[in-house]
């Protein structure tokens, strides 16, 4: 049943959404203290409960992934929805945020992969399989 | 059109529904005809969102964008925070711990520094233009990490409605830069295996931005990519309203 899907998914998200509002009180804030990533938590739980018992149904598929489907869609409407004439006055802001953490991230990118050592490319990978698989004798176990 | 409009207004949420999907179909074309699938559909309709807001934000002179125009209120129902936190969660769903295991310690420490490092950019940049108080500095802080953890995470500790929208431009203008700079950068940081593949989804986060640049860089790649970029969001809004929340506000004291 879809619906099922929809009804776990949104106690999930009223779960998540209460215990973030008891964790602002027993942090002393007035905040929702990360309500969506403990519901997050609790339907990857979820999802992984249902595998393991053989009842992940495809309509309770279906109901989730509708919802998770139409996330671009509500974003947009969030987007439409928001002060932009106000947001506009802190215009450059945008520009150095973005830039800059695109640009240390792309940095700490080159940075992690030199300090790890090196690994086969993608090119030598695919050389390599290429290889193994019209030399059916010497076949390492791996699977497709 | 008196009638036209009460129907449109009557149905608000519907025809929400229906302006939304023409305008990520408008987004669609712009992207396949003018940038070549460069820049992906979603960016580009998340831009018109705000681009529209601005204008409507003009023409009313409100503070909600276009969902003060009486025929698109539906636009506040649709992308308020209820249905926006549901469909959020529900991405989760798509998440498989087992695949997760495979991107191992590597994926986590660029998810980690993925969502810290821009964030701390982004407290510092926001701070560098007078912002002074917590929220304000975590919200911006939050979109410099993506522009679903700015939203999300300025709503959840109270941000005004302009620090919000200035959260989402902040992301949606990361993820742009990520989609056409990646295939420009990929030979200088080493971006031609699975693993760099997976360290970069981790830290730049937003799959769009993730899977648009691998796309356009190396088609083999984007699902290591992807693998972690899915963490990315769901990561960010558990720690953006928390942690990062409590440690700004300790340093700031306010």
């Amino acid at each position: 049943m879809t619906i099922s899907g929809v009804a776990l998914l949104a106690i999930c998200t009223l779960l998540g959404g209460y215990l973030g509002d008891l964790l602002g009180v027993a942090l002393g804030v007035k905040a929702n203290v990360g309500g969506v990533g403990i519901a997050m938590m609790f339907l990857i739980a979820a999802r992984l409960w249902l595998v393991r018992h053989g009842a992940l149904s495809l309509g309770l598929k279906t109901g989730v992934e509708f919802w998770g489907s139409f996330y671009i869609p509500i974003v947009v409407a969030m987007a439409a929805q928001q002060n932009v004439v106000a947001a506009a006055k802190g215009g450059p802001i945008v520009v150095i945020a973005g830039l800059g953490a695109v640009a240390v991230c792309f940095a700490m990118v080159a940075l992690i992969g030199r300090l790890s050592g090196r690994v086969e490319t993608m090119d030598e990978i695919q050389a390599r399989e290429a290889i193994e698989a019209s030399v059916p004798h010497f076949k390492s176990g791996r699977i497709g | 059109m008196t009638m036209i409009s009460h129907v449109l207004a009557a149905n608000s949420l519907i025809t929400a529904f229906a302006a939304v999907g023409i305008l990520m179909w408008i987004s669609g074309a712009i992207s396949n005809y003018l940038t070549f699938g460069r820049i992906h559909g979603s960016a580009i309709a998340i831009m018109l969102g705000l681009l529209l807001a601005f204008f409507g934000g003009i023409a009313t002179g409100g503070e909600k964008g276009v969902a003060d125009l009486p025929a698109l209120t539906g636009i506040a129902l649709m992308g308020g925070a209820m249905l926006r936190d549901f469909a959020i969660v529900a991405t989760a769903f798509e998440v498989d711990v087992v695949h997760a295991r495979k991107a191992g310690l590597i994926g986590a420490v660029a998810l980690g520094l993925g969502t810290v490092v821009p964030f701390i950019l982004g407290v510092f940049v926001a701070a560098a233009f007078g912002y002074t108080d917590a929220i304000s500095l975590t919200t911006i802080g939050a979109g410099a990490v993506t522009y679903i953890v700015g939203p999300v995470t300025g709503a959840a500790i109270g941000a005004s409605s302009p620090v919000i929208a200035l959260s989402i431009a902040t992301g949606v203008f990361k993820a742009v830069i990520v989609m056409i700079g990646t295939p420009f950068v990929a030979g200088m940081i080493g971006l031609n295996n699975p693993r760099s593949a997976m360290v970069f989804g981790g830290l730049m986060g937003t799959v769009s931005g993730v899977s648009g640049g691998l796309a356009a860089t190396d088609r083999r790649l984007v699902p290591y990519g992807a693998l972690t970029a899915t963490f990315h969001t769901g990561l960010g809004c558990l720690v953006a309203p928390s942690i990062l929340y409590f440690t700004v506000r300790a340093i700031m004291g306010s």
